[in-house]
């Protein structure tokens, strides 16, 4: 059987009026690559702040590679590497300080641990003189990653290493990420992009304080109910008020060039309401629209469990 | 004062840091009433590029105008002319949502009836009226978003500058987000966007990929896309920003 190294049941955690989190119960699998997705505000960083022994929740419990992230602090601590949302690193200590400073603090030498720390290092290797605080977002985030590694971890939580990173870097951050899980190794990470679901073995979308879906992104985006179109072609903000007036309309909203309208007829077959869609849109004056159906994904699995879970006043579209 | 019929133009637009050019003699315009995607790899200069275009910094040489102005030799005029959000800094947390809307609408230098009328019509707008007395540090994410956007066109400036307006936001504020955004612009507001969701890159009229100081790539998302021979605006992003990576 496969061994859970985070289990966490009932977790509540208050800051003044701010209920943050709202009873979380998850399971995380020894070398998986798990993903808490939301937007900010969700609970994300007070979840992995937890998990990482550095707050206390409120009410429930969590454990972490068999250990009570309360109880057994001390201990927790050697073992998980945590690399927060925000540069905490030394901006006046170069890169090998703040290396060799965290490698210290738990006992042990870059050398020693070169190996576990390599394949991210040897990128910001050339820099090593270069104080922290005079790096690039991209190398920035490098060394925090390695600092976070030195002390070879059996568990890494990463609190939105790709936030305000380029499409791009992000990418090449996620490769790495999939390196160091084929070695083994238990990631888990917090993001706001929901394009990086796919790069996650299993996600937990999270919204307000609580978990919206928990599985891997291919069997939540299967679970969508609605038939799902995509719309192009002509005025974008004419065809988004004709959709949300067609009498069938779950939600209309644009999703890169193409509009995303779902229809509330859950089980309807989707080439039929395309054809019942462009029949409808031509009598409205938008002869050139073209409907088609579409694949959905995660993006609209979590906008409709968002709508699901706060009322429908968010359905739609426009304040 | 005309209206001009560029909401931006630069020409040569530069800007160096010792023996670094962070931004390498671009040139271009957004036509007013333009909702324009400014994208770029981090690092490419698009920070140092809205500081200039928004009056903050002086251009080493080139220039730019702003709403009809110079942004080197006015840079106070610019400013007036423009409205500014960024999804670090927008409004201040520990006041209410009116006194935010009325300190930035004093700010800009509205008269007092002005400013009671667009504070009104603003929390009407928004449908923010019950939450006219509540710190912003109170509302959420998406609507303390959606207010900062409201409040940077308080003055109805003729460009608004959008720093990842974005960042962090659920999908669906996100989506409400541009809705208001194409509502500025038809009503002529020229929209100046930067953004790291490349989806949002599709949203704009007219977009620009910056590389290395430089602008690589500009016109309607259709053009950059064909352009590239790319599906997405992603795929142009991605071979423009690390050549070496595509086969």
């Amino acid at each position: 059987m496969t061994r859970v190294d985070v289990a966490v049941q009932g977790l509540r955690k208050s800051f003044g009026d701010t209920l943050a989190l709202d009873g979380i119960d998850l399971e995380i699998r020894s070398g998986e690559l798990f993903g808490f997705l939301g937007p900010d505000g969700a609970g994300k960083t007070t979840l992995l702040r937890i998990l990482a022994t550095l707050m206390r929740p409120d009410e429930g419990t969590a454990r972490v590679l068999d250990r009570d992230v309360v109880r057994d602090m001390w201990e927790l601590r050697r073992l998980v590497g945590y690399m927060p949302g925000r540069f905490s690193l030394y901006p006046d200590l170069t890169v090998e300080e703040n290396l060799r400073f965290f490698a210290t603090a738990f006992g042990t030498t870059v050398e020693k641990q070169y190996e576990v720390i390599a394949p991210i290092y040897r990128q910001i290797e050339p820099f090593k003189t270069r104080r922290a605080g005079a790096l690039s977002g991209g190398m920035k985030q490098k060394l925090a990653l390695s600092c976070a590694l030195v002390h070879r971890p059996e568990i890494l939580l990463l609190d939105e290493p790709t936030t305000g990173v380029d499409a791009v870097s992000r990418r090449e951050f996620w490769d790495l990420l999939a390196d160091m899980r084929a070695g083994g190794l238990t990631i888990v990470v917090s993001t706001p992009y929901m394009d990086e679901a796919d790069r996650c073995d299993r996600v937990a979308l999270v919204q307000r304080g609580r978990t919206l879906a928990i599985d891997p992104p291919g069997e939540i985006v299967a679970r969508y109910p609605l038939p799902l179109l995509a719309v192009k072609g002509g005025d974008r903000p004419g065809l988004l008020r004709e959709l949300r007036d067609f009498p069938h309309v779950h939600s209309a909203f644009p999703f890169g060039e193409t509009l995303h309208y779902a229809d509330n007829r859950t089980g309807g077959d989707p080439a039929g309401i395309a054809g019942e869609l462009t029949a409808y849109l031509t009598k409205r004056g938008l002869p050139e629209a073209v409907v088609v159906p579409e694949t959905p994904g995660i993006e609209d699995a979590f906008m409709l469990l968002m709508v699901t879970a706060d009322g429908p006043d968010l359905a739609g579209g426009a304040a | 004062m005309s209206t001009p019929r560029k909401a931006v133009v630069a020409r040569d637009l530069t800007r160096r840091f010792g023996d670094f050019t962070a931004v390498d003699a671009i040139s271009f315009e957004v036509a007013q009433g333009e909702v324009f995607g400014f994208l770029g790899a981090n690092g490419a200069g698009k920070t140092t590029a809205i500081r200039m275009l928004t009056g903050l910094l002086g251009p080493t040489s080139g220039s730019a105008e702003v709403a009809g102005h110079d942004v080197g030799r006015e840079p106070e005029l610019v400013k007036r002319a423009i409205g500014y959000m960024s999804q670090r800094f927008s409004l201040y947390e520990d006041l209410t949502v009116r006194e935010n809307i009325t300190l930035f609408a004093g700010i800009y230098g509205l008269s007092d009836l002005e400013i009671r009328r667009r504070t009104e019509d603003l929390l009407e707008r928004l449908q923010l009226g019950p939450q006219a007395g509540s710190l912003v540090r109170s509302l959420p994410l998406g609507w303390r978003q959606k207010l900062a956007f409201s409040v940077a066109l308080v003055h109805g400036p003729a460009v608004v500058f959008l720093d990842e307006p974005t960042g962090g936001v659920d999908p669906i504020t996100r989506r409400q987000f541009w809705e208001m955004i194409y509502q500025a612009a038809a009503e002529g507001t020229t929209v100046f966007v930067t953004t790291h969701y490349m989806d949002e890159a599709e949203y704009c009229d007219r977009l620009s990929i910056m590389v290395d100081g430089r602008i690589a790539a500009i016109g309607t998302p259709a053009e950059v896309k064909r352009e590239f021979d790319a599906e997405s605006i992603e795929d142009a992003f991605v071979q423009l920003v690390r050549p070496e990576a595509t086969p």
